[in-house]
């Protein structure tokens, strides 16, 4: 076969290799994600057995029950709060008053959290002057 | 002192944009008198950085409060070791840590680099002034770690506990020298594409500093995550978060460039493709620092409050403005004569590991940027977790293992099929005997089997090419093996060293696929004496521990672990809590719901580790806690160790229930002893071969040939 043709093959080739890569990386994120809410925005309506990405601030008086973590979320600017009731790893610094992500989903009055998905995030590490 | 570091930073950027300046223009008129005065200012900035670190680190070892900086991020309580490393715990003092970092090795590689590339090191020596007068504005402007107060606060907030773990002294630097380092050969890059001498010449001269940086950013990324592993009780060692992401990918561009630039230096080919990926590795190191500080993505690594984002983005957009605008203008430049020959050759399949290398950074970068992708699409910001991350690049990386064993059996130019097949056939017949006996424990788990296998045929190619070369050597200098395998290596360290990397890079990832495939998880509630079981082991919690220090208390457990009625190890998780800064907690309050750091209970083995992490559960000791906030509003810090105390006896004579994470994970050690031949493999290519060198020049002078006589 012409070298030159050969060539075009191969790139024709590559390219649409990459482009089914891409077209399927498209796909499967926009499928598989889960969205970012706030606690309000849970409390306007969800979807049933859906997965959200929900981020707020730990109330005080959350509490274990038996391997379950019973705690409130609520906005960052204050407000509305949702319960979430979570087995697995809790994170070091999840304390009240620290803001979270927990990936949830509706289950009764409440949510349920997905196993070892809460992720504490700490104002006080890495912290840049005069914000606080 | 403060105001001398102050000083400093001034004067670091006073001399990194007049240097800048000064080499720019010596570039462009070739005055080799401005030429030396931008080198001098990159060696002059050197001196002065490490001045002003040194001020800081100072400061932070007396504990000066007065500094902002080291109010906020240590503490008189804070041991030695930490006060030493807290410096780049702070927005401030890591900015100073990078600039600094920039500023030694911008001057190592330009003393290296001072009888080469004369046209191309001035336009590189403005690059690299133009990144440290970036980061020094910002330390001077936007981020200063030489801010004062006063009064100072009487106590500091204390190093964060999660960061207080050995590798906080060598995590950080080693990234920072990674992506510092990688920003040479993109200064070299920019100065080769500006002064159009696109040969392999300023390949060769940077090689070893692009391998230096990939040393430096691999050997950064093992730390994190054996510090993950073994200090923070989640049980895992990678959990595709935004920061992690962001040291991986300039790590694998990185990687796909020592590989192609080979294919430059011995074909003259792929010259559009190495400067690219050379700039993209340079970028996306610069957006690695900037992931950290922007808040844009949310990650556990992130500095709060970052207002540093906007310089980095312009910055970050000038750069690729940059790059894309001389890689296009340079187009017809860049074309090279010669062609990939055969599709069974080592070129095709660098180029192949270049692909699966690039599809691997493309999909993380996808994944990490998706908020931000998903919002601009739908106007949901929306993530994806590690199942998304883990469904490409998974198979992306058996790939790529399987092209790391190939690449080594092929012929430059053009492999002939018969050859080919009879390099192959020994590793690939020991990795299908290896494969068949490891059906009945891993056959269900078909993309961990698919590992093993291509990890051992990696392994066998490497056995192989070694067996091979030290047979030949033995044949030639009749040598023992030791002494044939030593001078193998001596006389091509940059292939031998590349195969050990090989062979470490199959070892880890098949501590990862074991490791992720076949561990144990069990998270279980017990008082004393209660008992559970993972993977067969038998693990009893036996007595609780506690023990109280100046600036923490800890809580734990011994546990008993056995196997069939022996004992096998005793496991001592603890949890430790400090105090926090926290007007709304009482005292007693602000230890026991205030920062807590888990240390992990770890037996680790070459064939698995056990690992336990607790978490006490403290409520039944809240109403404890509450009236002794009640009561003792300010107490002196006597009466409040004595509380503490009580609490913590309490916490032994009745102990309550504590929740244990307990893991049992087959080889997850093999990733950190794969980092490690790696590394050696790593440094073995990047040492100089200085000792042949040597060797050729000092020829008694007897055995010279004669001098051709000067003709007049």
């Amino acid at each position: 076969m012409d070298p030159g043709r050969k060539r075009t093959i191969r790139l024709v080739a590559a390219l649409a290799a990459a482009l089914l890569l891409a077209s399927a990386l498209a796909y499967t994120s926009f499928t598989a994600a889960s969205k970012a809410v706030t606690p309000s925005q849970l409390l306007e309506g969800v979807t049933p057995g859906r997965w959200y990405q929900l981020t707020g601030k730990v109330l005080p008086g959350y509490r274990q029950a038996g391997d379950e973590l019973v705690f409130w979320v609520a906005d960052r600017a204050g407000g509305r709060s949702v319960s979430v009731r979570y087995a697995g790893e809790v994170p070091d610094p999840f304390a009240p008053g620290r803001e979270v992500i927990v990936t949830v989903r509706r289950s009764g009055s409440g949510f349920i959290g997905q196993r070892d998905s809460l992720i504490t995030k700490c104002p006080s590490k890495f912290k840049a002057s005069g914000t606080g | 002192m403060a105001a001398f570091g102050r000083g400093c930073l001034y004067l670091a950027l006073v001399l990194a944009i007049g240097g800048a300046l000064a080499s720019a223009y010596g570039g462009r008129t070739g005055g080799a008198q401005w030429v030396a005065v931008g080198r001098r200012a990159v060696y002059a900035l050197a001196i002065v950085l490490t001045a002003a670190f040194a001020v800081l680190e100072a400061a932070f070892v007396r504990t000066d409060l007065s500094y902002k900086v080291v109010a906020g991020h240590s503490s008189a309580t804070t041991p030695l070791f930490y006060r030493l490393a807290a410096p780049w715990s702070s927005q401030e003092g890591s900015l100073l840590l990078w600039v600094w970092l920039l500023s030694i090795w911008s001057s190592v590689a330009l003393l290296a680099t001072r009888r080469r590339l004369a046209a191309i090191a001035p336009y590189a020596t403005a690059v690299l002034l133009g990144f440290a007068a970036f980061f020094a504005g910002l330390a001077t402007f936007l981020a200063n770690p030489f801010a004062v107060q006063a009064p100072a606060p009487a106590v500091g907030a204390g190093l964060e506990p999660l960061l207080r773990h050995p590798s906080m002294m060598i995590h950080p630097p080693m990234l920072y020298s990674g992506y510092t380092l990688f920003t040479i050969p993109f200064a070299f890059a920019i100065g080769a594409l500006l002064t159009r001498r696109l040969d392999a010449e300023w390949i060769r001269s940077t090689r070893r500093f692009a391998l230096l940086a990939w040393l430096c950013l691999g050997v950064g990324i093992l730390l994190g995550a054996r510090w993950s592993w073994t200090e923070l009780g989640w049980g895992g060692y990678w959990a595709w978060d935004p920061v992690e992401n962001a040291a991986l990918m300039p790590w694998l561009t990185g990687t796909a460039f020592l590989h192609s630039a080979m294919i430059q230096e011995k074909r003259g080919m792929l010259r559009v493709w190495n400067v690219s990926l050379v700039l993209t590795t340079g970028i996306l190191a610069i957006l690695g620092t900037f992931l950290v500080r922007s808040g844009i993505l949310q990650s556990i690594h992130a500095f709060g409050g970052s207002t540093l984002g906007v310089p980095f983005l312009a910055f970050i957009g000038a750069l690729l403005t940059l790059s894309l605008g001389l890689v296009v203008t340079r187009l017809p430049d860049l074309r090279s004569r010669a062609r990939l020959e055969s599709l069974l050759s080592r070129e095709s399949i660098f180029l192949l590991n270049n692909f699966a290398l690039l599809a691997i950074c493309f999909v993380i970068f996808w994944g990490t940027f998706f908020p931000l992708i998903s919002e601009a699409a739908s106007g949901e910001k929306a993530s994806v977790g590690p199942p998304w991350f883990d469904r490409y690049t998974v198979p992306l990386a058996i790939l790529l293992v399987l092209l790391s064993g190939l690449g080594p059996l092929m012929a430059w130019r053009r492999a002939s099929l018969a050859n080919a097949c009879r390099n192959v056939l020994g590793p690939a017949i020991i990795a299908a005997l290896c494969a068949a006996g490891l059906v009945s424990t891993s056959g269900q788990k078909p993309l961990a089997l698919a590992l093993f296998t291509v990890a051992i045929f990696v392994a066998a190619v490497v056995a192989q090419e070694f067996a091979r070369g030290a047979a030949a050597r033995r044949r030639a200098a009749a040598v023992s093996w030791p002494f044939a395998v030593g001078g193998l290596v001596r006389r091509n360290r940059r292939r031998y060293g590349g195969y050990l990397v090989h062979l470490g890079v199959a070892v880890m990832l098949t501590g990862v696929a074991a490791s992720s495939s076949f561990q144990h998880v069990r998270d279980v509630r017990l008082t004393p004496g209660g008992t559970t079981r993972v993977d067969g082991y038998a693990i009893q919690y036996v007595r609780p521990t506690s023990l109280v220090q100046p600036e923490k208390v800890s809580l734990g457990a011994v546990l008993d672990v056995s196997k069939n009625g022996r004992h096998v190890v005793t496991l001592r998780p603890t949890r430790s809590y400090y105090p926090m800064v926290d007007p709304t907690l009482g005292p007693v309050g602000s230890y026991f719901n205030g920062n807590a750091e888990t240390q992990v209970g770890l037996r680790a083995g070459l064939t698995r580790d056990i690992w336990a992490a607790i978490n006490p559960d403290l409520s039944s000791f809240q109403p404890m806690i509450t009236a002794a906030d009640r009561r003792f509003i300010h107490p002196t810090p006597r009466l409040l160790g004595l509380l503490i105390s009580a609490i913590a006896a309490r916490y032994q004579l009745a102990p309550p229930p504590a929740l244990f994470r307990m893991i049992v994970s087959p080889l997850v050690e093999w990733i950190w002893v794969g980092g490690l031949i790696g590394g050696i493999g790593a440094v073995i290519a990047i040492w100089p071969a200085g000792a042949l060198a040597l060797r050729r020049i000092r020829v008694p002078a007897a055995l010279r040939p004669p001098r051709p006589v000067p003709e007049s």
